[in-house]
Order: C-alpha cells, then sequence, then structure tokens
C-alpha cells in the first residue's frame, strides 16, 4: 500500500490575545493513493486548519507532512512539482474566484507562471473537462451561476495535473441539485486524472458518499479515525455532538 | 380552504426581455393556513419569486398577474405602498437567507428587533425594549442583554439567524415566508433553526411558507410540500408521502441528496434544467 500523504503529530497554534491559541494538536493519519480521504467535524473543529496547512497556505505548524514522499518542511513555501501535486477546491465559488478577471484570465494565470505555452487552447480544454463550453472564458465570474463558478475553480485547481486535490466543503454553498452534479463530476475526474482526494466536510451525507476513510475531529484532535463500517453510523447528530465533547486540549472561548 | 391565511390563484410573474415578456413563474396557485408548507425546487425554478410576489417586493419592471392574491381578505393587489409597509412586519415578515447580508452592520441588534414594533405599535422605549429581550430569549440566544446590545458583527451566523427569526416575529405575525433560512448555515444549525421555526410558528399560531432547494430536509419540518420547476408547481403532497413521490422529477430531487448508502454510485441529475450554458 502506497502512501499518499501521512500526516504526523501535527499541531498548530496561533497567537492570540492572551497565550497562543492551539487550533490543531497532535493530527496523525495517513491517506493511501487513489482514496477518498475524509475530515469531518463540526464548525471551529480545526479541520480546514489541517488542510490549509497541507496546502501549504500556513505555513505555521509543527509535525510532520509528507507528500508523495516530499516532506514538507514548517515555515517554508512548497516548491518544485510538489507545488503543482497539490492544488486546493475553496468552500466559496463567490469568492475565489477574481471577480474583476475573465475566466480566460483566471484560468490562464497557472499556466503562466509555470511557464506553459498555448494558453488559450489549454484553458478551452480545461473548461470543456469540466462541463463548460470553451465560449465562457471570455465572462467574468459574476456572469456564472454558483456551480459554474464551482466547476471553473475545480478547472483551475485540475490545469497543473495534481496528484493531490484538497477539496474545502466544494459543495457546501451549493443547491442540492448542483452539489449532486459536482460530487459526480469530482468522482469522475478522480478516475480519469487518478487523484487522491482529502475532502473537509461537516456534511455526514456528502462524507458517506464521497469518502473511503476518514477521521472524525473534536476541538482540534482527532477523535475516532472512521472506516467504511463506521462512516455508515456517521449521523449528523454525531457530527455535532462531537461539538460537545469535552476534550482534555480543548482551549476555546 | 376556508381557513386559509394566503390564497393564491393564477400566478404569473414575467420579466421583460428583447424578446418579449418571458414568464418565470407560471399560473401557480397555492393556499397557506396556519401550517407550514414548503416550496421546493432548485436554482431558477421561480420559489423565491413566488416568496417575493407574495410580500410586493419584486422589482417594478417584473409583471406580476394573479386572478386572487388574498391574504386576510385583503386584496394583495390593489395595495398601495402605505398599504404595504402597514402589512409587512405586522401582518406578514420575511426571513431571508444570510443574516450577514439581511442585518444592518451600523445598527446595533436591539434597535432592528425593535424596528417593527417602532413602526407599528405605540409602545414606549421600555416597554419595547423589554419585548425584543423577551423575543432574543425566546429564540434561545443566551445572555439577551448583550445580544441586545451588539452589533451584527459580534454575531455568529446561527446567532444572526435567531436575531433574524426574533426581529420578524416580534410583532406576532399571521404569516412569516422564510427564503431559505438556513443554507448560509451549518448543518447541526440548520436542523436548530428550523426546529425552533417550526416550534413558534405551533406557539403563535402562524402560517410559515418555507422555501427551499433540500427537499429531505424541509420534509422534516413541514406539514404540505409543493414542487416547483421552471416555473410550475409539479406536484403537491403531504411530507409524509415524499417518499413515495409520483413524478421523477420530485423522486429525483428527493435522490439527489448524497448519502452512505450512494456511494461509489453517480447521483441522479437533470439534464434539461434550463441553466444556462
Amino acid at each position: 500500500m502506497t502512501s499518499a500523504v501521512s500526516v504526523e503529530q501535527l499541531s498548530i497554534s496561533f497567537p492570540s490575545a492572551k497565550t497562543r491559541f492551539t487550533a490543531v494538536s497532535d493530527v496523525t493519519f495517513s491517506v493511501e493513493e487513489g482514496q477518498t480521504f475524509g475530515l469531518i467535524g463540526p464548525s471551529g473543529c480545526g479541520k480546514t486548519t489541517v488542510l490549509r496547512a497541507i496546502a501549504g497556505l500556513n505555513t505555521g505548524w509543527t509535525g510532520l507532512i509528507d507528500i508523495f514522499g516530499a516532506k514538507l518542511e514548517p515555515g517554508r513555501k512548497i516548491t518544485g512539482d510538489t507545488r503543482r501535486n497539490i492544488q486546493m477546491v475553496f468552500q466559496d465559488p463567490y469568492s475565489s474566484l477574481h471577480p474583476r478577471h475573465r475566466i480566460a484570465h483566471i484560468l490562464g494565470e497557472p499556466l503562466k507562471v509555470h511557464g506553459a505555452e498555448g494558453i488559450d487552447a489549454a484553458v478551452g480544454i480545461a473548461l470543456d473537462r469540466v462541463g463548460l463550453s470553451p465560449a465562457l472564458a471570455g465572462r467574468y465570474p459574476h456572469q456564472l451561476s454558483g456551480g459554474q463558478r464551482q466547476r471553473v475553480a475545480i478547472a483551475r485547481a485540475l490545469l497543473l495535473k495534481p496528484k493531490l486535490l484538497l477539496l474545502d466543503e466544494p459543495t457546501s454553498a451549493l443547491d442540492v441539485t448542483v452539489q449532486a452534479e459536482i460530487l459526480n463530476l469530482l468522482n469522475d475526474l478522480k478516475a480519469s486524472h487518478r487523484m487522491t482526494f482529502i475532502l473537509v466536510s461537516h456534511d455526514a451525507g456528502v462524507i458517506g458518499h464521497m469518502c473511503d476513510r476518514g477521521v472524525l475531529m473534536s476541538h482540534g484532535r482527532i477523535a475516532r479515525a472512521l472506516d467504511r463500517a463506521a462512516l455508515s453510523e456517521l449521523t449528523e447528530d454525531a457530527v455535532e455532538a462531537a461539538a460537545w465533547d469535552e476534550t482534555p486540549g480543548y482551549r476555546g472561548n | 380552504m376556508t381557513d386559509a391565511l394566503l390564497t393564491v390563484e393564477d400566478l404569473t410573474i414575467s420579466f421583460p426581455s428583447d424578446n418579449g415578456p418571458v414568464p418565470v413563474v407560471k399560473s401557480i396557485s397555492l393556499t397557506v393556513a396556519r401550517e407550514i408548507v414548503a416550496v421546493v425546487g432548485e436554482s431558477g425554478s421561480g420559489k423565491s419569486l413566488t416568496g417575493r410576489a407574495i410580500m410586493g417586493l419584486l422589482p417594478c419592471r417584473a409583471h406580476v398577474r394573479a386572478s386572487r392574491m388574498l391574504f386576510e381578505g385583503i386584496d394583495l393587489q390593489t395595495l398601495g405602498p402605505a398599504g404595504w409597509n402597514g402589512l409587512r412586519g405586522s401582518g406578514m415578515g420575511l426571513i431571508l437567507q444570510d443574516p450577514k447580508f439581511s442585518l444592518n452592520p451600523a445598527h446595533r441588534v436591539g434597535r432592528q428587533v425593535e424596528e417593527a414594533l417602532l413602526l407599528h405599535t405605540k409602545l414606549s422605549a421600555r416597554e419595547r425594549k423589554q419585548r425584543a429581550l423577551d423575543m432574543l430569549a425566546r429564540v434561545g440566544l443566551p445572555d439577551p442583554e448583550r445580544v441586545y446590545a451588539s452589533y451584527p458583527a459580534a454575531l455568529s451566523g446561527g446567532m444572526g439567524q435567531r436575531v433574524m427569526i426574533a426581529a420578524m416575529l416580534i410583532n406576532r405575525p399571521m404569516l412569516i415566508i422564510a427564503d431559505e433560512p438556513t443554507s448560509a448555515l451549518d448543518r447541526g444549525l440548520q436542523d436548530q433553526v428550523l426546529t425552533l421555526l417550526r416550534s413558534l410558528t405551533e406557539e403563535f399560531g402562524m402560517g410559515l411558507l418555507l422555501i427551499s432547494h433540500d427537499l429531505q430536509q424541509v420534509s422534516r419540518y413541514a406539514d404540505r410540500v409543493i414542487v416547483m420547476r421552471q416555473g410550475e408547481i409539479v406536484e403537491r403532497l403531504p411530507a409524509s408521502e415524499l417518499a413515495q413521490a409520483q413524478t421523477a422529477y420530485t423522486r429525483g430531487l428527493w435522490a439527489a441528496r448524497p448519502s452512505f448508502a450512494t456511494y461509489g454510485t453517480r447521483l441522479p441529475v437533470f439534464e434539461d434544467s434550463g441553466r444556462p450554458s
């Protein structure tokens, strides 16, 4: 079994008024290649914080993060092949696309940064791959529906052919029917691009539908590791109940 | 139904376009009594426009026509601005999706909750404050005094939505229209807010028109469900019979929610949903 991602004793804290606030402490898990791994928990449990550390968006952590054999280093930007391999799709397609840039610009930028050629054609292919007409390249984000915007965000994440896609509540801002379309699209793309997913969600239904394994988080710690059998018993109430568990490490307000 | 609070017959809403008027709600009829009626459909089905038409809140370029639109015996189609002002916030209230955008960030919570009392009653400032504090406590907010004196920015999403509900219910309206009241909230908070809305609806003897895209969720709170698609009502049925819905669309909407049981399968989607491509 190959581990795509392994995270050991990950702790993340932020400075606050009195002391440092520990958002994540002692989180350990590993994700096998080709799987969809769920980080599940109520608001404020630290699941997005873990994802942002893996994405390299927050480098102030301690512990060990290993991605496809490359160790990330705390305090340093992710560069080179590892940077291409890790891409992220954010929760809100209304705020994750630049409102004053056309879709062609938004999708062309990562290619330009990495010095690719034939950008216009690549943008057309990228849109087509997520089920959008290449004619949308000339539009601004506000001229698209929420589902179309999330497709653009997914297209952007796929442009550099990542091996690991980090999904932060990718459908929680969408209608149930649009959510169904996006989840189908993600599963199709995962199969065709041989990707590994880490999915953050508080929705037990989405997790149960998508994930092969996962962990339930509570107050910055792993409350429970979940395999498929345990996922079958995961209910909305169980996710919510994790918010009220008394955990020794909890130093919230 | 004789005890209907709201009766809408043959409501059509259209917007002008270069190719003539485009109907977006097509001749729908519905009634709401002292009960919870859910209007469910995907984006663009016309459910929100229907709610806004009932409140008289559509932009003036929208063309609204109905053979009857009655609320408590008042013909809504003949109301002028003064008539609407007397009705909104007093006889009927609207709860919107996102408290971040529907509360005024520059005013304290107390003032916003009291506003309906200021406009529609002759209560003194002290009585208004007392009523507002009572209402904030009724919607389950801890420490109402502190919330009363806070600005909306200091509230979480769930608290903000409770404040919205308090502001709408303070004048004991007969009818509440809640347009996706929980879609900006976490799932756990969604259930709390819907449970609160249901218990207050029963306690105050109100009618509630609950507009949503999530069929499975509202079915647990509504008495009756009206399913809309592309401006038309495709099915109406008691919430308890949803799992046995007749039309393919309603069944698809029901099955579109992912779950443990749908792992490894494709979720049903509607190809001809009429969205621009």
